[in-house]
């Protein structure tokens, strides 16, 4: 035969060029909406915020007063909500972190191949259980049982900084140390599953090269599976940190408030910038307490993007699978 | 206002959902829900405005609803929509003429220039605050073993502001002779959200205290010591799990988790006061009113010092805002028939959500007072 008819290589080129360009609008598309609206968000955020920063007479950053009651007097600042949001948050994480690694490597590497499925689903269950059950459960079940725990911890290391007195009661249960448990069970699922993805992704090469070596099975993970998942575990980590940063209702409803300033204790009380927000919510009326409180979200938005910034560099700009 | 913490969220909702419950109504969950023919509902003239529409305070919430009950089944095809989205939107949703009245837990203010704003509203008729539901607030407290503790303003004054820290402390002794009072640490618990409960609490201490307070009043709790929990649920879970706790909460939510609640001494007499619908009724009758004719404004003081023995003294009061007389004639006698209705059916049952109904001798001028709108 000869060469292919050129009517049809022409049309297929046709429709490929037509296919090929609606979907490069789909995808040009799709990626502007999400830099767009975040950068509407952001713009928001700002702008709805400024006059209120503007009337503001304490100390944005330093001062731990929240005082938007009287519109002509406003005393507002981030300084306790930071400190709160990132303790809690950063306690959450460490407990975490490693828990879902051991999870996503015994589902991948350990676990006989029929429980893994259904183990794996378990735990992505636990992220379907809504924030408000995990608050309640976090303040009526689990702050009770930690009792004896904190205070031992507080008898103990109370030298330590974090294990201070903090600045509401151990009996009451709620503490950051409470919170940072129950916000640590909450971002387990999204961490395990992103952890747990990369693992399986593992060349089988580079295990079998390994195994070849006389590697024992903990070598093997430890050579092959855990270098090449790193940047999985940080993106799966930064997820969870995600949040945990921008967990409200469990967070609202295990936190007391204190009436003292914290100093960095996990006994202390108080609020985090999305509890803050979500306390006040009912009685935003009037826009110069309310822009108060915007501001604060703008600054736990701010400081969202920092942290994944932050967590890019640290992987390497190898985030995911690579 | 808030009195009812984070339930608030889903306020609209629920007294929406409240609404539509009672219009399907007369049977079902009220069994309290009084009959057209009742005695007391004897000249209710249903007439005017099918449907009014109010909003304001979520402290009275429970007894609008249970009034709208009352109203529908005395006025067949009559309703009011009440949506609890709290004081301040209650006054300036009537001021700016959205709805027909409001409900406050303050009266209107002549600094904020609310007044002005009302008459305006009113076509050039002065606006009268009716307070309507009474709501006292329990101090309430986790000791076991100890019942029915005896504490009086300045003793709590200095307990919620730090200066007393421990229960054995001489000042809580002294009230409390012959009662086994451990040497236990005091933990104050209070309102972490703003709350008319804390501002008319605050009130209280800054009144009866003979200066021991020293905090102001407000919506935010001044003290300076404690820890804060969210709403009148949270704080009386908080009391229920914290032993040696003290706080102050509506009364309903005292009664169901079943706190021991302090007995008050009043400035009236050395006698400690427990907080009953009797004690409470009685310093609702003895208050005083210092608004002009019907506009009766109280005076909150009379509630905090009282000089009648047996008086209950932390009283929270709700305001109806309305026109003297009202520039759309349709919305004058429907009002008039549903407020008659609520001081008169409606107060049936009340206790049971934490009201205390309207004394008679009071009742009288409120009467008055509704009779007047036009």
């Amino acid at each position: 035969m000869s060469t292919e008819p050129p009517g049809r290589a022409g049309l297929r080129q046709g429709s490929g060029r037509w296919g090929d360009r609606i979907f490069e609008f789909l995808a040009v598309a799709a990626g502007a909406t999400i830099i767009g609206a975040i950068a509407l968000m952001g713009l928001f955020l700002l702008i709805r915020a400024m006059p209120s920063l503007q009337a503001n007479k304490a100390n944005f950053f330093l001062t731990d007063e929240f005082n938007t009651t009287d519109a002509n007097n406003l005393r507002f600042g981030i300084s306790e909500l930071f400190q709160v949001t990132v303790l809690s948050s950063i306690f959450a994480l460490v407990i975490a972190v490693p828990i879902a690694i051991g999870i996503a490597a015994f589902l991948t590497n350990y676990a006989p191949r029929r429980f893994a499925k259904p183990f794996a689903m378990l735990v992505d269950l636990l992220a379907a259980v809504p924030s408000i059950v995990f608050g309640l459960w976090g303040i009526f079940v689990l702050a009770p049982r930690l009792d004896p725990v904190a205070r031992f911890l507080n008898d103990n290391l109370g030298w330590f900084f974090l294990f201070a007195d903090g600045n509401v009661s151990l009996a009451g249960g709620g503490t950051i140390f409470t919170a940072g448990i129950v916000l640590a069970v909450m971002i387990l699922p999204i961490i395990t599953s992103v952890t747990r993805e990369v693992f399986t992704l593992t060349p089988k090469g580079h295990v079998e090269a390994a195994q070849a070596l006389g590697a024992t099975k903990w070598e093997v993970i430890r050579m092959t599976v855990f270098p090449y998942g790193r940047s999985g575990m940080i993106a799966g980590s930064m997820l969870g940190l995600g949040r945990a940063l921008g967990e409200t209702v469990a967070v609202l409803i295990i936190l007391r408030a204190a009436a003292q300033a914290g100093h960095w204790s996990l006994f202390d009380g108080g609020y985090t910038f999305a509890s803050k927000i979500a306390s006040a919510a009912a009685e935003f009326s009037a826009p110069l307490p309310t822009g108060a409180y915007i501001a604060a979200g703008f600054v736990l938005f701010a400081l969202t993007f920092v942290v994944n910034a932050l967590a890019r560099l640290a992987a390497g700009g190898r985030v995911s699978g690579g | 206002m808030k009195l009812n913490g984070f339930g608030k969220a889903f306020g609209a909702t629920v007294s929406a959902a409240a609404i539509v419950a009672v219009s399907a109504t007369g049977c079902g969950s009220d069994k309290n829900a009084p009959q057209a023919n009742q005695a007391g509902s004897s000249n209710v003239t249903c007439a005017g405005k099918k449907a009014l529409k109010a909003s304001g305070s979520t402290a009275q919430k429970n007894a609008m609803t249970r009034f709208v009950t009352a109203y529908q089944s005395a006025c067949p095809g009559f309703t009011v929509n009440y949506t609890s989205s709290g004081s301040g939107a209650g006054v300036s949703e009537f001021t700016g003429g959205v709805t027909d009245f409001g409900g406050s837990d303050s009266p209107l203010s002549a600094e904020k220039g609310e007044y002005d704003k009302a008459k305006q509203r009113c076509g050039g008729n002065d606006a009268w605050n009716l307070p309507t539901v009474f709501g006292p607030i329990a101090v309430t407290y986790n000791l076991p073993g100890v019942d029915g503790l005896a504490l009086d303003g300045p003793t709590l004054a200095k307990i919620f502001n730090g200066t007393i820290k421990n229960w054995n402390a001489p000042e809580i002794a002294a009230l409390n002779q012959g009662k086994d009072i451990p040497d236990q640490q005091i933990n104050v618990i209070f309102r972490s959200d703003e709350s008319g409960t804390t501002d008319n609490f605050q009130k209280y201490l800054d009144a009866a205290s003979q200066g021991a307070w020293g905090k102001g009043a407000g919506k935010s709790f001044s003290g300076g010591v404690g820890e804060g929990a969210q709403g009148n649920e949270g704080t009386s879970a908080a009391i229920k799990n914290t032993p040696g706790s003290i706080t102050y909460n509506e009364w309903s939510y005292a009664k169901n988790q079943g706190l021991s609640m302090a007995q008050i001494i009043t400035s009236a007499g050395p006698d400690p006061v427990p907080l009953t619908v009797e004690n409470a009724k009685k310093s609702i009758d003895a208050v005083k009113v210092k608004g002009q004719g019907n506009d009766l404004v109280l005076d909150t003081t009379s509630f905090y010092l009282p000089s009648e023995a047996g008086t209950y003294p932390i009283i929270l009061a709700t305001y109806q805002i309305v026109c003297s007389k009202y520039p759309d004639a349709d919305v004058a006698p429907a009002l008039k028939a549903f407020l008659t209705v609520a001081l008169g059916q409606g107060q049936q049952g009340l206790e049971d959500n934490g009201y205390i109904p309207v004394p008679d001798r009071f009742k009288e001028q409120l009467t008055n007072a509704v009779n007047a709108i036009s």
